[in-house]
Formats: C-alpha cells, sequence, structure tokens
C-alpha cells in the first residue's frame, strides 16, 4: 500500500471534466511533481486530495486512511498540509502569527482556559513558539517576523506560506507551484528549501511546477496531466521526452 | 522612537509590553477608580453607561473586527441579557448568579444564531441578523406573560454581598470591574489559538481550513462569545434603564453598536473604548447642535440614525481604520518627525487573486 494513493478520481465542473479517473501513487519520502499546461487539472487534483472538492467518483487513501469524503479541516490532523498557487495568508496579521496559526492542530488546551489563559495555555503558547521559531530559522524569515503580510513582497509571502505548512509538521506537503512568479534567485532558493524539507524533515512532497528545472533537480518522478487526464508518468528525464507531453506543451503537427 | 530587546517569549505573550505601558495602564485604572470622588453624578452616570458600550463593543469587536462577521442584531443580546438578568433577579436570584445566567443565556442564544448562520457571509449575514433582532423584539413585545411586553418590566433593586446597589457609584465600580475583567479575557482569548483562529477565519476561510480550523464550531464559538459578552452588558445596561420594554432595544441600538466599532477603529480592542466615548458622547453633541439649527432640520424625524450612517459611511470612506488607526498615525508622525511619509499607512493593493477559491 502506498502513502498515497489516488485511485480512479474524477471531477466535473458543468460540463467540463477537469479531473479524469486520474490515478497515482506516491511512495513515503519521495519529492513527487505534477507538471502539465494551464488547465490541465493539476490545482483541481490538489483542492480533492485536501478536501476542499469533493469528487464525483474514485478514492484518495492516504497512509492506510480513506480521506476521499473527509473534510479539509478533518485531513490537516492527519498530516497534510498544503500551500495556493495565488497564496492565501491571512494578510492582516504578521508572520508570526500566520505560522502560530499554523499549529493549530497541535493545540491541547481548550476555549475556556483560553478565556482565563492558565498556566498551562502559557505553557503551550511558548512550546508552539519555539517550533515556530525552528521553522522562522530554517526558512530565514526572523528578518519579516513581526510584519504584517499585507507589507510584504511575493516572494517572501511564497516562502511565509510554505513556513505555514510546515508549522503543522505534516507528514505530506502539497506545493502548488512552489516557484510561480519568483525570480531565479528565488526559485533556487525554493529548490534547495523543497529538498531539506524532504530530506531533513522526512517530509514527503507533492508538488505542482510549470519550473521543468526546479522539477528535474528535486523531483525523483513526475506525473504529466493534460485535460484532466494522465498522459504520462515517470523520471523526469522520461516524461520530458514522451511525446504525448511534447505535444501537449507544443501542440501535436 | 522605543526599540524593544526581547530576551524572552514571554514577552510577546504578556499583555503589557513594557515599563511604558504598564505605567499608561495603571494611570488609565487609577484615574477611572478615581473618577467618582473627581466627577457630578451626571458625568459619573454617562462615564458608566460608555463603559457599558465598551462592554457590549467587546462583544460586537470579536465578531466583527476578529472573525469578519458582521452582525446587525446585537441589540438583540443585549435585550436578551437585560431582560433575563431582571427576570431572574426577580425571581430572588443574587446578583452575580444572575448575570451569570444571563451571559450563558445570550451565548447559547448566539451560538444557536451563529449555528443557522453559518452558510451565510457578507450582506447576507447582515440582514439575517438584523431578522433575528427583529425576531427578538417582537417575541419579547408578544409574550406579556414574561417580559410584561409594552407596559414594560421594572428591574428590581440589586444587592451585592448584602450592600443594595442604590447609588451611582456602585454601579460604576460594579461596570467597571466587569469591563476590566471582559477585556482581560477578550484579551486572553486572543492571544492563544482560539483567537489566531478566529482572525483566521476573518482573513481567508480557504487556509483556515486547510490548517485544520474547523469553520462552524468557531464561527459559532465566536457568535457565543460575543453575543454572551453583549449579554453582560445588557445586564449592566438594565440596571441603567430601570424600566425595560422593547422600544429600548431598537435597531438603532445595534446601529450604535456597529458604529462604535467602526468608528474606534476595527480589529482593535483600543478601539471599542475610542468608539464608545464616541457614541456615548454623541447624543450630547447632536443635542447641542439641535438648539443651533432650524426647527424644520432639527425636529426632523430620523434624523439621529441618518447621522449615525452619514458618520459610518465617511469612515469606511476616509478613515477605514477608525479612531485607533488615526491615533496609530499621528504617534507615528512624531516618532518619525520630520521624515514621516503618508504613504507610509497608505493600504497596500493585492493582486494575483483572481483565482480565489470561494
Amino acid at each position: 500500500m502506498s502513502y498515497l494513493a489516488v485511485e480512479d478520481l474524477s471531477i466535473s465542473f458543468g460540463g467540463i471534466r477537469a479531473v479524469d479517473h486520474v490515478s497515482f501513487d506516491v511512495e513515503e519520502g519521495e519529492v513527487f511533481a505534477i507538471i502539465g499546461p494551464n488547465g490541465a487539472g493539476k490545482t483541481t487534483l490538489f483542492n480533492l486530495v485536501s478536501g476542499i472538492y469533493f469528487p464525483d467518483g474514485g478514492s484518495v487513501r492516504f497512509a492506510g486512511r480513506d480521506i476521499t469524503s473527509l473534510p479539509a479541516h478533518r485531513i490537516a490532523p492527519l498530516g497534510l498540509a498544503r500551500t495556493f498557487q495565488n497564496i492565501e495568508l491571512f494578510e492582516h496579521a504578521t508572520v508570526l502569527q500566520n505560522l502560530l496559526i499554523g499549529r493549530h492542530v497541535h493545540r491541547r488546551s481548550s476555549a475556556l482556559s483560553h478565556l482565563l489563559f492558565l498556566p498551562a495555555v502559557r505553557r503551550e503558547e511558548l512550546e508552539h513558539r519555539r517550533r515556530v521559531e525552528d521553522v522562522i530559522d530554517l526558512l530565514e524569515l526572523a528578518h519579516y517576523r513581526e510584519q504584517r503580510i499585507a507589507n510584504l513582497p511575493y516572494g517572501v509571502r511564497k516562502v511565509v506560506e510554505v513556513g505555514r505548512a510546515l508549522c503543522l509538521e505534516p507528514k505530506l506537503l502539497l506545493l502548488d507551484e512552489p516557484t510561480s512568479g519568483l525570480n531565479p534567485e528565488e526559485s533556487e532558493d525554493m529548490g534547495f528549501w523543497i529538498e531539506d524539507i524532504n530530506r531533513d524533515l522526512g517530509v514527503t512532497v507533492v508538488m505542482v511546477a510549470h519550473d521543468m528545472g526546479l522539477v528535474s533537480r528535486v523531483a525523483g518522478r513526475v506525473l504529466a496531466l493534460n485535460e484532466g487526464r494522465v498522459i504520462a508518468e515517470g523520471s523526469p528525464a522520461e516524461v520530458q521526452k514522451n511525446p504525448a507531453v511534447v505535444d501537449a506543451y507544443l501542440g501535436a503537427d | 522612537m522605543r526599540f524593544l530587546f526581547k530576551t524572552h517569549y514571554n514577552q510577546d505573550i504578556d499583555h503589557l509590553k513594557h515599563g511604558g505601558d504598564r505605567f499608561w495602564y495603571g494611570l488609565l485604572l487609577v484615574l477611572a477608580a478615581a473618577a467618582p470622588a473627581a466627577l457630578g453624578t451626571f458625568y459619573l452616570g454617562e462615564l458608566n453607561l460608555v463603559m457599558i458600550y465598551a462592554i457590549a463593543g467587546v462583544g460586537l469587536m470579536l465578531l466583527v473586527g476578529y472573525t469578519g462577521q458582521v452582525s446587525l442584531g446585537h441589540a438583540a443580546f443585549l435585550a436578551i441579557g437585560a431582560y433575563t438578568h431582571s427576570l431572574l433577579l426577580g425571581a430572588g436570584l443574587p446578583f452575580l448568579l444572575s448575570i451569570v445566567a444571563a451571559v450563558l443565556v445570550s451565548a447559547l442564544v448566539g451560538a444557536g444564531v451563529g449555528w443557522i448562520a453559518l452558510r451565510m457571509t457578507g450582506i447576507y449575514l447582515a440582514i439575517a441578523t438584523l431578522a433575528f433582532a427583529m425576531l427578538t423584539e417582537q417575541t419579547i413585545s408578544r409574550a406579556e406573560w414574561l417580559t410584561g411586553g409594552f407596559r414594560g418590566l421594572a428591574v428590581p433593586q440589586a444587592s451585592l454581598f448584602g450592600m443594595p446597589l442604590t447609588q451611582g457609584w456602585q454601579h460604576y465600580y460594579v461596570t467597571l470591574t466587569l469591563l476590566v475583567v471582559t477585556l482581560l479575557a477578550a484579551l486572553n482569548i486572543l492571544r492563544s489559538s482560539t483567537g489566531r483562529a478566529m482572525v483566521a477565519i476573518r482573513d481567508s476561510e480557504i487556509s483556515a481550513e486547510s490548517v485544520g480550523i474547523n469553520l462552524a464550531v468557531y464561527k459559532t464559538l465566536a457568535f457565543a462569545l460575543s453575543a454572551g459578552i453583549t449579554g453582560l452588558a445588557g445586564a449592566l445596561f438594565a440596571h441603567r434603564l430601570g424600566y425595560l420594554s422593547p422600544d429600548a432595544f431598537t435597531f438603532l441600538i445595534s446601529l450604535q453598536l456597529l458604529l462604535m466599532v467602526v468608528v474606534g477603529g476595527v480589529g482593535s480592542m483600543r478601539g471599542v473604548i475610542y468608539g464608545a466615548l464616541f457614541i456615548g458622547f454623541l447624543p450630547q453633541l447632536l443635542a447641542i447642535a439641535r438648539d443651533t439649527l432650524p426647527p424644520q432640520i432639527a425636529q426632523a424625524p430620523g434624523l439621529e440614525p441618518g447621522i449615525f450612517g452619514l458618520i459610518l459611511v465617511l469612515v469606511i470612506l476616509f478613515e477605514p481604520q477608525g479612531i485607533f488607526g488615526r491615533w496609530l498615525k499621528i504617534k507615528s508622525y512624531f516618532q518619525l518627525f520630520p521624515l514621516y511619509r503618508r504613504a507610509t499607512h497608505r493600504r497596500q493593493k493585492t493582486y494575483l487573486r483572481t483565482e480565489r477559491l470561494r
């Protein structure tokens, strides 16, 4: 049984089959990339896996558990975190608060004890803060700690979003276009971080990417989608040479 | 400008961040405690009312400013708190127990409203809460066997620890204590994971869900908290009124509460206090203005709600951060003098949100 098993997943919006009988397996500890031209259904696939959409058919199993019909807030505590293509941060909060919100699944105290801010709550807060500081160190965000998201440049927001996902201490991380809109230098940094997250923190990574350079550097296996269907699967080099993939990107003769 | 050298994470958790905070808030507390000695009965009563508004404002701020859920029906929770408290007090319950019961009943009703309103946002939520407030007003006026309807309900004399509360200063101290307790409780919520979950829901529901926040639970909780605190204000408001009737809790009160939160500064607890001061003394200003206006305008029906609405619109247009935001700007003007630039506080436009889900 593989770590993340997607089987025969389908969803339609009106008459459009956004995801059409897609199946793939991700093994524990690997970096798995999903590529495809615009509108291929990559983000929709992520939304299906993370519980934001519910599929018309098929199933998603994560760590041996069927999560197909679980809503997003019940999937996150199982150890699955994600980022968004267009950045969905908490704009009017600081970087620190955003990362602390990422610790939500690890809370232990009740709302009633928060009202009184009992000593146990303070101890828990300090513990959360230490974990958050580890992430801040890893992603070099110390400089931005107290700044509001609304005042941050795009590249930093992208990193903060990865940081927030890491604060969940996930086992599986879904990254939706981690390098879109970043300059070459920032993209390179992001590539290194993905490698670190995978190798040092032992997090399995599934990412949607357009940047083939990044994919060939960090991903072990690649899945290519077009018009909601799987057209190729294999190592980055194999997939890049696959005629169906070349057609999808450049158009057939 | 003050630069804080932090040596422990506790410094970010504590309410009072540095010596300056401790000094000024301490001074404020001393002044508030000494006010009965310096102020006459009228102004003490007005200050008492301002603090009651402030308690209700804390409740509404948690909902509007921190969870991002609009309510145009908070007068209903004020009414529920006031009636529950008066009825239980009349039935012989001690003052403190009756207040706790009023808070719990309001919170329970609030949870119900929140739960029903889960799927509504923005203008639809505003309409739903408005409808709820009207329903409550109607129910109170029809349920004569319980509330006395329009004949009214006399609020029984309260006594605390065997001492009857008859004097203005006694009520003042009760309100002051409860305001401080409410503020501390609200700030405690905001510095823990419950408050952060509320902020998360305000800023992005979809990513709140993806980090494991149960929207239904936290929205309902925010409504319950907000309603409970407003119910507390209602219980105190009952003693201020002395005689309850449904027309004390009209739409105008809901609008006033919302105005307080917006004018004070959405998303700031200090803003609540500024807003309460503004709302508390606005009727006085209006009364003075009336004397100078020609009678055709001064006696026109609906002048007050009209002016409230106008202020609301103007504040949203020209100072969305309210009095608190203006204060921040003035403060940074002096801190950065002579380098202050208007652009420092200009709101950033957000791009790349075209494909927002929901």
